[in-house]
């Protein structure tokens, strides 16, 4: 476990201000006795500090380093609510026993009381009080309810959320003024920096982390796409890379799996084991390019289940796409409304039923990627009320915007809303996508932000097969989602920070060190402002792309202030965020908001035999030069000759078993033997 | 030959006169249609075809006639001239739309006439049906007698198939033809004409199996059904490295089968993650035939259900959906015709009659017998859901899947479900079947039931109303029905060779009294007289109106049109062309969507170019773009590289 951090790391450390490389690193070691799921929920409760990179499998982060804080503060015996009387007392001592450690920092603190706004990010690097903030007066909006309380987050943690906390002096204080205080955004879908046929997505980790920031989203989870036939680790590697250069706040990775065989399997479990990467997405669509066939889903379905990961699936029908696209081209229709009128949304609702049968069939819980039309979205709604485990991703875009502008006579234009699956030109599917995302029948919001510039996109300009695929929305999805859902009364605020962060946090394993306000939790919170009303526009963006395709769209609702690692990255409209400070945060298998099931239900998926006696009537000759199911008889026929062989006896082996309860089998009284004695089979009945 | 007088003593004469307005409106209307019927037949039909004009249909007469001289009985009703000509007196007649009372003439095969107090030639044989049910005789659309598997053949081969459907009120089959992957469609389709022409008792017609797919298949499949009658092609979506086809492959062949105007029919089931299954179970030890329905869950029929209608709806080809035997795959059907699909869904005797739990029975013969694809659903209740998707019209015919295997042939398979040959009986059982369970029930009424079993099947398939209908003109194939016959279902009774009857134990009520098929009386208290031979190939049109005429006319809207641009005239950024080998069209022999407007197609195949268009020849489109992009729009030539 010392190995765990990678030189990477270290060498990130570097880059980073001496004084914020990690102060503890001497305290490495975490303590194995949290190794189990589910104490993270409790500790969360606890008000205290949580030990995460106990429960983190893969490498650590630089957060490991700041434990010393909260350990003295542990209570074995705690109730569960920061409300409560308790907790302000043993808030009240933690904030002792921190000042008792933390004496002389104090006293350095209290020397540090003039800070001018101009250069105030230059300040929160020189100075150590920056690590310290408080919020006075916010109402703190969770998933699960909305109270007032002020927030005392040090070190990039949340210490303290109560009433009159006392907290050392000279700590920034911010004054919400009532104003919403709700866990910083999760992007669960984004494709920053994306290698695309010799070029790269115009917004790399650094820009498009900013603008997530900007628009009040404090971590990405972005997408590992290794070309087919390269390594699955040596891409991980490389994406964390980039990342770690340049990501301006916090990020995990998926890991796209785009062929198959077992030596990708044997990577897919090392990232699991390794590296911290728990969801794996695997395409149906992109023929002969990243297409899985539906034995391949099968085979990394399973293997997903079995070490407890998330299968991710981009769900259209690539075969009937492919013949679609060469019938369009043969029709001369280059343009990119060829795109959309090639990937009609029945392909994608057929691809998504096609991944829940076989999620279903192998008992893999399903996260459907990028839901852009609504007979994709009902299908999701559908299996969730035959009680799949599966959970639907619809972006920024398919919620904020429609495929009509695939029809613009601005070839540009139209080819900057160029994604997969297309947009639908129903004008009605956003508003449609935000109510089954209020009912909870979509789960997660993610914007699939993955920016291409005019130039790029006009390598298909002769042909819409070749206009790289991607949208904006990671500086949009948070103020879309509050303006078309919260402002019209879909939903209320707490199911706004449930799908907007602390969903994807619990699907991820990150729960609660992300996606919720609590003592112990990562201090990435938002300041949102209900009444800011904006113009999205790409003038104003923080994108690098020319286009933006909610472009003058208003939107009621924005971020005042983003904290991220305990830090003011947006302030007044200003960002200060500094690239190359985001870290990887590694995501822990079985997560338990889709685990759970999935359990259960695996303990009573077992099958049995029919205990029957040996059939000794006659046998039809018959020629095994067309074999009736030929992939399983070639491989798994386990008798070739009418011979008793070994085989017989798993029936009669199993006899004694006969226990009444097997849950596949129909009705127990078929399963009894008769009171005959056991029927001879040749007879006719 | 008299035997009207013990028909009529079965039940008391029923009074007409409250039918009486109205009802023959649409009998005499029916007449005049009966003029046009013979223009709806099969190729080379003439209006006055009698019996010799139809024997040269089938292709070998003399034969037939032999058979009918050595056999005593029907010798005699061939001899005799006024055999062919037959009265049904006093009977209600029900088709799909209406019932009334009326009297039936029928000669040479036809019916001649309807109404009241018919003027008849003498002598001729009369039955006094005394208000009795007298409807068209069932069509059972799903058949596969004499089917070959591995060496082996299904038990009841066409004469005892054909017999065991006349016994239960069916007087049309039609069967699949299956073609060993590999082997000529034409060359398979004479073989079972070869095999039904010399043993079929009754009428009969076949679909085509398309077990593989290349572009030769196409010419095959435009043979058959411009100049053998065949207008429906079966495809595989299970049976996989057998017969199953990839999504590009039957999405060619309804491309294919849409601009032939037959109707696509699949057999729906995912045949990748059958086969994953099937390796699962047999690798825990299960090898008996719950392993059959372990290894095919109903999702995974209603998966490929649902991605049938995607690739129908794609091609706006029509979809059949044979075998329909799952709540889930039904309901997608529904849901896909509530959404404007034309789809077709068939329940069997089978998941109409029984369910899967016999699966599980300890008697490994029995168990076995019940196998098929896709399985019977453990679901009990599934039978009943069926009957009322049926009884609503959510699906619209019922065959039988009749595929038998003896229990030696079964045997195969003891030791590897995979192995047990699939099919099970249901032919005879059919009607009575439908009868007992929606129409005694008040699931339906009598006019639907025959639009279940026979008028929807005849105009799915082209045959209507010279089949499907009780109407002057159509073929004199009746059954008259009692609602009041109960038997119970038994191996021991019935028609088929096998051992076991699925429906075994099963009492049912509703029956027919008499069957008339070809005009001839085939069954009459409960004795059967039927002739090897005597059933005729009955060939069927394509672009069925039925199904036709709302795919014409969505194919008509489905133009799609570019949008006229101004030319890009921006920066293109460089690519490096090597990894993108992702190639968007399947592959160049496809693409069978070739009627789309040949005119407009631009001289240079853009998607061929697609790949070579590097940044080195951007400039390549401006001489050779296509003339309608190429046009100024209104406003002036579009900058594209503004922002907004």
């Amino acid at each position: 476990m010392a190995e765990r951090r990678e030189n990477r790391d270290i060498a990130d450390e570097h880059d980073l201000p001496v004084y914020l490389a990690r102060p503890g690193t001497a305290d490495q070691v975490p303590r194995q006795k949290y190794g189990g799921l589910f104490s993270s929920v409790r500790d969360a409760f606890d008000g205290k500090s949580i030990d995460f990179d106990a429960l983190s499998v893969g490498q650590s982060t630089p957060r490991s380093a700041r434990r010393e804080t909260g350990r003295g503060a542990r209570s074995p015996a705690s109730d569960s609510c920061w409300s409560s009387p308790g907790v302000e007392r043993r808030a009240e001592r933690v904030a002792v026993e921190k000042r008792a450690e933390r004496s002389l920092e104090a006293a350095l603190e209290r020397s540090m009381e003039t800070r001018s706004r101009r250069d105030k990010e230059t300040l929160q690097y020189l100075e150590q009080t920056s690590e310290r903030l408080l919020i006075k007066g916010g109402r703190i909006v969770n998933d699960d309810q909305s109270f007032h309380a002020d927030i005392y987050m040090e070190d990039g943690h949340i210490k303290q959320i109560g009433d009159n906390l006392i907290v050392p002096g000279g700590v920034k204080t911010v004054e919400a003024n009532g104003k919403m205080v709700i866990p910083g955004g999760i992007d669960i879908h984004t494709h920053l920096q994306m290698p695309y046929r010799g070029t790269a997505t115009v917004d790399d980790f650094g820009q498009g982390t900013k603008a997530a920031l900007a628009g009040g989203t404090t971590m990405i989870v972005d997408h590992v796409i290794p070309e087919p036939g390269c390594s699955l680790v040596e891409a991980f590697d490389q994406w964390r890379q980039w990342a770690d250069d340049k990501s301006c706040c916090d990020y995990s990775l998926h890991v796209d799996i785009t062929h198959w065989n077992d030596s990708v399997q044997q990577e897919v479990d090392a990232l699991i084991k390794e590296k911290g990467v728990n969801s794996f997405q695997v395409y149906m669509a992109y023929k002969d390019y990243y297409q899985m066939t539906n034995s391949e889903l099968y085979e990394v379905f399973t293997f997903l289940a079995e070490r407890g990961g998330i299968a991710q699936v981009h769900a259209e029908n690539g075969e009937i796409i492919a013949e679609e696209q060469a019938r369009m081209l043969q029709m001369g229709i280059t343009g990119p409304e060829g795109h959309v009128l090639s990937r009609p949304e029945e392909l994608e609702a057929e691809a998504v039923f096609r991944a829940v049968t076989i999620a279903s069939q192998t008992n893999c819980p399903l996260y459907v990627t990028r839901v852009m039309s609504k007979s994709a979205a009902d299908i999701i709604s559908l299996a969730r009320k035959k009680g799949n485990v599966v959970f639907g991703e619809p972006i920024a875009a398919s919620l904020g915007t429609d495929g009509t502008h695939y029809w613009s006579k601005n070839w540009a234009k139209a080819a900057s809303f160029v994604t997969s699956p297309p947009l639908s030109p129903d004008p009605t599917t956003p508003d449609y996508l935000h109510t089954l995302l209020s009912s909870g029948d979509l789960s997660v919001t993610g914007s699939a932000h993955c920016t291409f510039s005019v130039a790029q996109k006009a390598i298909g300009k002769d042909d819409f097969t070749q206009i790289p695929e991607g949208v904006n929305g990671v500086e949009e999805r948070m103020a879309l989602i509050w303006d078309k859902a919260v402002t019209t009364g879909k939903m209320d605020e707490n199911m706004f920070v449930a799908v907007t962060s602390t969903n994807a946090a619990k699907i991820l394993n990150l729960y609660p060190r992300k996606g919720r306000i609590a003592v112990g939790s990562d201090a990435d919170l938002v300041i949102w402002d209900t009444d800011a009303v904006r113009t999205v526009t790409a003038k104003t963006h923080n994108s690098a792309a020319e286009y933006n395709i909610f472009e003058g769209l208003e939107l009621r609702g924005a971020p005042q202030v983003v904290v991220c690692q305990g830090k003011i990255v947006l302030e007044d409209g200003n960002l200060h965020t500094s690239s190359g400070v985001g870290r990887f945060i590694p995501c822990s298998p079985y997560p338990d908001f889709a685990y759970k099931r999935i359990k259960a239900r695996k303990q009573l998926a077992v099958l049995k035999a029919v205990p029957r006696g040996m059939y000794d009537g006659p046998v039809s000759e018959y020629s095994l030069s067309r074999g009736g199911t030929p992939s399983a008889s070639a491989r798994s026929s386990p008798t070739k000759q009418p011979v008793r062989n070994l085989h017989h006896s798993g029936f009669t082996l199993s006899g004694p078993s006969i226990p009444e309860d097997l849950p596949i089998r129909p009705a127990g009284r078929r399963i009894t033997v008769p009171p005959g004695g056991r029927s001879n089979i040749t007879s006719l009945s | 030959m008299s035997r009207s007088g013990e028909v009529a003593s079965l039940s008391p004469p029923m009074t007409r006169q409250g039918q009486f307005c109205g009802v023959f409106c649409p009998v005499d209307g029916a007449e005049g249609a009966g003029l046009g019927l013979d223009a709806c037949r099969g190729r080379g039909r003439s209006s006055g075809g009698g019996t010799d004009d139809r024997l040269t249909e089938t292709s070998q007469p003399t034969r037939k006639v032999q058979i009918r001289e050595s056999r005593g009985k029907e010798a005699l009703q061939n001899l005799d001239h006024r055999s062919d000509r037959l009265l049904i007196k006093g009977a209600k007649i029900v088709n799909d739309d209406q019932s009334f009372c009326a009297d039936v003439y029928m000669e040479d095969g036809l019916i001649k006439q309807i109404g009241e107090n018919l003027i008849v030639p003498g002598g001729v044989k009369t039955i006094d049906a005394h208000g009795r049910t007298l409807m068209p005789g069932g069509i059972d659309v799903h058949t596969r007698f004499q089917m070959p598997d591995r060496g082996m053949t299904s038990a009841d081969d066409f004469y005892h198939g054909t017999k065991a459907a006349l016994a239960g009120g069916t007087t049309m089959i039609i069967d699949h033809v299956v073609p060993e992957p590999g082997a000529s469609l034409l060359s398979s389709f004479e073989q079972w004409r070869e095999w039904a022409d010399s043993k079929s008792c009754c009428d009969y017609s076949l679909h085509m199996d398309i077990t593989e797919w290349h572009r030769g298949l196409q010419d095959e499949m435009e043979t058959l059904v411009k100049d053998h009658g065949v207008n429906s092609f079966l495809v595989y979506l299970v049976y996989k490295d057998l017969f199953q086809l990839t999504d590009s492959q039957v999405y060619e062949v309804f491309s294919v089968i849409r601009d032939l105007g037959a109707v696509a029919q699949v057999h729906a089931e995912n045949g990748d993650i059958v086969a994953e299954e099937q390796r699962r179970i047999l690798s825990q030890g299960i090898t008996g035939p719950e392993g059959h329905v372990l290894s095919r869950p109903e999702e995974v029929e209603a998966e490929a259900v649902n991605r049938s209608v995607t690739v129908a709806n794609q091609t706006n080809c029509p979809l059949y959906v044979t075998k329909v035997m799952s709540k889930s795959a039904a309901d997608v059907i529904a849901q896909a015709r509530k959404r404007g699909t034309v789809v077709y869904g068939e329940p069997i005797s089978a998941s109409l009659g029984t369910d899967g739990s016999h699966y599980w029975s300890k008697n490994w013969a029995k168990a076995a017998a019940f196998v098929t694809s896709p399985p019977l659903s453990p679901d009990p209740t599934t039978p009943d859901y069926l009957n009322s998707l049926l009884s609503c019209g959510d699906l619209q015919v019922t065959g039988s899947a009749h595929c038998p295997f003896n229990t030696a042939q079964r045997a195969v398979g003891k030791d590897d479900f995979t192995l047990i040959p699939e099919g099970v009986n249901g032919t005879e059982e059919r009607l009575a079947l439908i009868w007992d369970k929606c129409v005694v029930t008040g699931k339906m009424d009598e006019n639907q039931f025959v639009a279940v079993t026979s008028t929807n099947a005849a105009k799915i398939f082209n045959l209507y109303p010279r089949k499907g209908r009780v109407a002057v003109g159509s073929d004199a194939d009746l059954v008259l029905w009692d609602p009041d016959l109960t038997h119970i279902i038994s191996a021991k009774s019935h028609n088929s060779t096998v051992e076991y009857n699925i429906f075994e134990g099963t009492e049912v009520r509703g029956g027919p009294l008499v069957v008339i098929s070809q005009g001839k009386i085939v069954l009459e208290e409960g004795t059967l007289h039927v002739t090897e031979g005597t059933g005729r190939y009955i060939p069927r049109k394509p672009f069925p109106d039925y199904v036709y005429k709302r795919i014409k006319a969505r194919s008509r809207l489905a133009e799609l049109r570019g949008v006229p641009r101004g030319l890009y005239d921006g920066p293109v950024c460089d690519v490096t062309v090597t990894p993108k080998v992702m190639t968007p069209v399947s592959s160049t022999k496809t693409s069978p969507a070739k009627q789309a407007n040949q005119a407009n197609q631009p001289s240079r195949n853009l998607h061929q170019s697609g790949f070579s268009l590097s940044g080195a020849q951007v400039d390549d489109n401006i001489p050779r773009r296509n003339t309608s992009r190429v046009v100024a729009p209104p406003g002036g030539r579009a900058n594209i590289t503004t922002l907004g």
